[in-house]
């Protein structure tokens, strides 16, 4: 086990290292003057000196590997910049956004399981009946169903139909579980539609291919209850390679969870990254980015890690 | 027996009696009886790529005119989906949206998968120091969930159809590189590339007309399986402002411009465009699956 954690990290370093290179890279190798960009982008309406003054507030006038090593070297310092529109450190505003969306998605993941786990196992256990298509239905709808449009639709029902529309004054959970779950619930649902459907179809075709294996011959044959079977020798093997694919889903969630966050304007760090966006805020783009990767990473490793632990025959292979 | 070839004269009388077209109706029909769902889904495609091909001709008003009379006029007559928020016909952008859409999908698809499928077999035939560089690479790429990464590139080079184009290459290539790679890998160690390299063949033709048309069924299959996220992403980047211009007519704006704003009075602005867009994610994705089903020879009979 320890050759096998050795090895994650030996192969997850550099990748930390490159995506930061990345990161910064998009900014400056993609054609466009982030400079020029952030005044306006129209001629005429700025003169060279402009230009020159925001190249240097950026530091984009200087060599592009000094810029590099600068910037990573504040990074290992805890130093983001500031932004350039709002005057905030950017490491300030990802200490209030960041949790926000992480709550988010973990809630979103944590529903997907929740609901396609059973939904899964029930409809590989009843294939073929009314269930099963019923359940094929909402699974097939969820894989093809942008999610943003899901979360447009949801706000379109409860505002239409039920005349509700959720706080707008986000709270945050530890000063105001309640409100903040009326905050969060239903752009949670949106965001996990995609997840719980995907994860829904993949436990029904393991559990479908696990129902066929010998042991579980060998467990009805000695006499074992139906259900017996199911939960103690079935379920538990044909849970593994759910885990670690919907594990990898995270990364997705959090690039969903940008348009949920601007649809119901939640202060996650996808909204910041969208308005970052929008008014060339480029060094809280090039920091949201790099943290989300970041994030993506860790969580990678981790679930290779689990997988490693759970499973016995990857780490040796 | 050698497929594609006539066995006896029976066979070969068969095939030169036969019209071009018939085998191509008979693999059509072939496909819709084993696959049901997939001929549901090709056909939902078909219906989109004729919107677009001839959406001059079917809406009965200019997407772009504008008009103060039917500024979120209800659905009627005239206007089969009312008008948005300029007054423009909501029915006659949906149409041209389709088209939007499918340009921009098929073709960053098309430039994507075949940019990422090409440095796949590369990266696998040389393998070494280079295949480990670029493997790296692709780690580093996959790191940004794609609707992050567009944003990012899209911030720098400002929304325009050419531009979201270019970033959904580079969103779709990296996987493209992955999958392939791992096909490619177990294609170069078969008997036909030694004999070829003994032959005296270069690096370039052993990857071109060896290697690569090997892994043509992985090809086939991440073009469908991905042209409906490349259609979600690019409406999703739309409508968060940073995609296709919000005076052309596309789904994810039109989403964007009646999406939220006017949800209780016009609630058609929003629902027109985003069933469109589900209906054809739904329709690519049941094709994709099913020829998956079909061209993957390990889930054959599943």
């Amino acid at each position: 086990m320890t050759g096998y954690i050795l090895q994650r990290l030996a192969l997850f370093l550099p990748t930390l290292i490159l995506a930061s290179f990345l990161a910064f890279a998009v900014m400056r190798i993609l054609p466009g003057d982030p400079a020029i960009a952030m005044l306006g982008g129209a001629e005429g309406s700025f003169t060279q000196e402009d230009i020159e003054l925001v190249r240097e507030k950026l530091g984009t006038n200087r060599p592009i590997h000094v810029q590099y090593v600068t910037w990573i070297g504040d990074l290992f310092t805890g130093d983001l910049n500031e932004s350039y529109f709002l005057h905030v450190p950017v490491a300030e505003l990802m200490k209030d956004r960041f949790p926000v969306s992480t709550q988010l998605a973990l809630m979103a993941l944590l529903m997907s399981y929740v609901v396609a786990i059973p939904l899964g196992v029930l409809s590989a256990v009843k294939q073929d009946t009314i269930f099963d298509h019923a359940a094929k239905l909402f699974t097939i709808a969820g894989v093809a169903l942008p999610t943003f449009w899901v979360g447009i639709l949801i706000l379109f029902i409860l505002g239409y139909y039920f005349n509700w529309v959720p706080p707008l004054d986000y709270a945050s959970f530890f000063e105001d579980p309640f409100t903040n779950m009326q905050q969060l619930i239903f752009p949670a649902i949106a965001l996990g539609y995609f997840n719980t459907a995907f994860a829904a179809r993949l436990t029904r075709s393991t559990m479908l291919e696990v129902m066929h294996e010998d042991y579980i011959r060998t467990a009805r044959s000695k006499g074992l209850k139906e259900l017996a079977v199911i939960s103690r020798h079935a379920i538990k093997n044909a849970f593994l390679p759910v885990i670690t694919i919907v594990g990898f889903q995270l990364g997705r969630l959090f690039g969903g969870a940008v348009a949920i966050e601007a649809i119901f304007v939640i202060p996650g760090v996808g909204r910041l990254l969208v308005e970052s966006v929008l008014i060339r805020d480029y060094p809280v783009v090039q920091a949201t980015i790099l943290m989300i990767a970041l994030v993506v990473l860790a969580l990678n490793l981790i679930v290779d890690l689990l997988y490693g632990w759970l499973n016995p025959r990857i780490r040796y292979s | 027996m050698i497929r594609g070839i006539p066995q006896d004269s029976s066979d070969s009388q068969r095939y030169l009696r036969q019209p071009w077209y018939s085998s191509l109706l008979s693999a059509i029909i072939d496909f819709s009886r084993h696959k049901p769902l997939g001929a549901i889904g090709g056909g939902l495609l078909a219906i989109l790529v004729l919107i677009a091909l001839f959406a001059p001709v079917i809406s009965p008003h200019n997407p772009y005119d504008i008009s103060s009379r039917d500024i979120l006029a209800s659905p009627s007559g005239d206007h089969w989906l009312g008008g948005d928020s300029l007054g423009r016909d909501v029915f006659s952008r949906l149409l041209y949206g389709g088209r939007i859409s499918l340009f921009v999908g098929l073709v960053s698809i098309a430039i994507g998968i075949s940019a990422g499928s090409f440095l796949g077999a590369v990266s696998a035939y040389f393998g070494g120091k280079f295949d480990l560089i670029v493997q790296r690479f692709v780690d580093a790429f996959i790191a940004f969930p794609g609707i992050i990464l567009g944003l990012a590139i899209m911030a720098v080079l400002g929304s325009s159809v050419y531009n979201i184009i270019i970033a959904l290459v580079l969103v779709l290539a990296p996987s493209a590189i992955r999958t392939v790679r791992s096909q490619a890998l177990a294609v170069k160690e078969m008997d036909f590339v030694l004999a070829a390299r003994a032959l005296g063949a270069s690096d370039l033709r052993i990857i071109v007309r060896h290697i690569i048309p090997n892994c043509m069924a992985i090809f086939i299959i991440l073009f469908t399986l991905n042209l409906g996220y490349a259609i979600i992403v690019e409406a999703t980047l739309t409508f968060l402002g940073v995609g296709v211009p919000p005076d052309v007519p596309s789904w994810g704006g039109m989403l964007a411009e009646g999406g939220i704003a006017y949800l209780r009075d016009a609630p058609w602005l929003a629902i027109a465009p985003g069933i469109a867009l589900s209906l054809a994610v739904f329709g690519v994705n049941l094709f994709g699956d099913a020829l998956r089903d079909v061209l993957d020879p390990r889930l054959r009979g599943r």
